[in-house]
């Protein structure tokens, strides 16, 4: 890959008074890509939002947006830069389309109509251009915000947990306009606590953890070093044989994980279980998954 | 500069939406206090010779109500913007801090020059004083105004609740405006509060702009006009300080 990076940080630290929230933060994202980053609440992720936004600062290091440093170059990196707040906040004296213009207008973009009518329309607004923001749902402002971090058409998005608390229609319609906008060209960076969306949709992935970077991959050769199978079984029993009972995991009533390196120890419990004279009620065999891997690295970091 | 056209605007918007409480409320106020000051004292209290109680009122109210509004109007909607949290829409754009500053103070002197304007024609139902100097007026006018509304965003960008703003404009506003020779002349008080006074930007602010309307004043109009325009560029300094630094509101 080659070209200025959509996004550059280097060795960024920021305390909050004793909190460290960001502890040497380094990443690079190119032009492009759909990248997640991925954290526990607290991790960081919302900081380093909010350095590369310039609504913090770092105590050092530096951050570029295409390349324009966020600090001392801050005009042209917010021009480049379209972000989804996590917070739902809205002015209760406009409408939908007030809302939209007079974000343009803080982009120095008069005329928007245009953009701003198929920005609705992509995202189910269009009914709701002459509502006042106080009456609209949850979803319906959430959905919002991501107009208005669009108005300026910004070649890289930031979306920080664009889902939270969106129903299943939303995030499915959301989604695929935001792969269009991917697939156009734009490079997208979400967080989100669904670790489904993320290994859907994105190339890449960052973890953090307590301000620091834990992991940094490609989401396929995670979910490839992860290796192994995850087993997961319901019995007929409320217990395990006495012999398996320190390998699984007990995922709810009579539900057990297992996690295999080979298919051979798979017949093993299966063997366990019928000399216990245990029946199997239902069970899968499944390739881990982010959210497996995810857990896993956030023990271990 | 766009971007600084459209928060102007939004500025001036959003107290024009709700005109009944941000225009209206203050003018009916100042009048009621006409009438009760008019009623009281009118027959007690000659402050210049030749000028009646209510003649000399008018600039003093007009004054005080243009400031008090041009605080109010940046720092409640400062405050409002924080606590819903839709300030960020205006800091993620490439706004500058001289431009947001700018569209914030003129904001605030448009709606004070508003609410003075509102205020001096209701007198006018009342009494009708010839203005001597209007231009001398309107400059003080437009000081006052922008040195309360760069107060006005200094209280709006340290407050994090509405109660730290209000002790903001009940411990230092409020004192400061009635203890500006609004209702009297500072000459009419005990030595130690004319010399309090003395010390008090607002007092400036109403004697020049009164000097405007009868050619007399409590002290020379050069004098109030030297520490009226120190007072905004000192203020509109900190404000910038502040901005630059984005205190309270870039972390």
């Amino acid at each position: 890959m080659t070209g200025t990076p959509a996004l550059e940080v280097s060795h960024l630290h920021k305390c909050f008074g004793a909190l460290q929230a960001l502890r040497d933060v380094s990443l690079r994202v190119e032009q492009g890509e759909f990248f997640a980053l991925l954290g526990p609440n607290g991790a960081g992720k919302t900081t380093l939002i909010s350095v590369l936004a310039g609504l913090a600062r770092a105590d050092s290091g530096e951050a570029r947006i295409l390349g324009h440093c966020v600090v001392r170059d801050y005009k042209a990196a917010r021009r480049q830069l379209g972000v989804v707040p996590q917070e739902l906040a809205y002015d209760p004296f406009l409408t939908v389309r007030e809302t939209l213009r007079f974000q343009s207008g803080y982009y120095g973009l008069r005329h928007n109509d245009d953009w701003i009518d198929e920005v609705l329309q992509r995202l189910g607004l269009d009914d709701k251009a002459d509502t006042n923001m106080r009456a609209l749902s949850g979803g319906m402002k959430r959905r919002v915000l991501v107009a208005q971090a669009l108005v300026h058409r910004p070649p890289v998005i930031i979306l920080d947990e664009p889902t939270a608390g969106v129903d299943v229609e939303l995030r499915q319609s959301l989604w695929q306009f935001i792969r269009q906008l991917n697939a156009s060209g734009h490079t997208i960076i979400l967080t989100t606590h669904y670790l489904e969306e993320a290994e859907a949709l994105c190339q890449r992935v960052a973890m953090l953890k307590q301000g620091r970077i834990v992991a940094l991959d490609t989401t396929a050769s995670l979910l490839s070093s992860a290796g192994g199978l995850r087993f997961e079984v319901t019995l007929d029993s409320d217990r395990l044989p006495e012999a398996l009972a320190g390998r699984a995991v007990e995922l709810g009533e009579h539900r057990y994980c297992f996690s295999l390196t080979s298919a051979a120890e798979l017949e093993m419990i299966l063997a366990g279980l019928r000399t216990a004279g245990i029946g199997t009620r239902d069970l899968a065999l499944n390739p881990p998954d982010l959210e497996e891997i995810f857990v896993r690295i956030m023990e271990h970091a | 500069m766009s971007g600084f056209r459209t928060l102007l605007y939004k500025e001036l918007l959003r107290f024009w939406r709700v005109w009944f409480q941000t225009i209206l409320a203050p003018i009916i106020t100042a009048l009621l206090y006409l009438l009760i000051f008019s009623h009281a004292l009118a027959h007690h209290v000659e402050v210049y010779a030749g000028i009646g109680y209510v003649e000399f009122l008018v600039p003093g109210l007009v004054m005080m109500s243009l400031l008090q509004n041009a605080f109010a109007n940046s720092s409640s909607s400062l405050i409002q913007s924080k606590i819903t949290g839709n300030i960020v829409f205006v800091l993620l754009p490439p706004i500058s801090w001289l431009e947001f500053f700018l569209a914030y103070l003129l904001g605030s002197i448009f709606r004070g020059l508003t609410v003075g304007a509102g205020v001096w024609l209701g007198t006018m139902l009342f009494v009708a004083p010839h203005i001597e100097h209007p231009l001398i007026s309107l400059v003080f006018a437009g000081l006052g105004g922008g040195m309360l509304g760069a107060l006005g965003i200094i209280a709006g960008i340290w407050s994090e609740k509405f109660d730290q703003l209000a002790a903001f404009q009940n411990f230092i506003i409020m004192p400061l405006t009635f203890l500006s020779g609004v209702f009297y002349s500072i000459h009419s008080l005990p030595a130690f509060w004319f010399n309090v006074s003395r010390f008090n930007p607002v007092f400036y602010m109403i004697d020049g702009f009164r000097f405007g309307f009868f050619g007399v004043s409590d002290v020379a109009p050069h004098t109030s006009l030297l520490v009226v325009l120190t007072s905004f560029v000192a203020l509109s300094a900190l404000c910038l300080v502040l901005l630059k630094r984005g205190y309270k509101l870039r972390y």
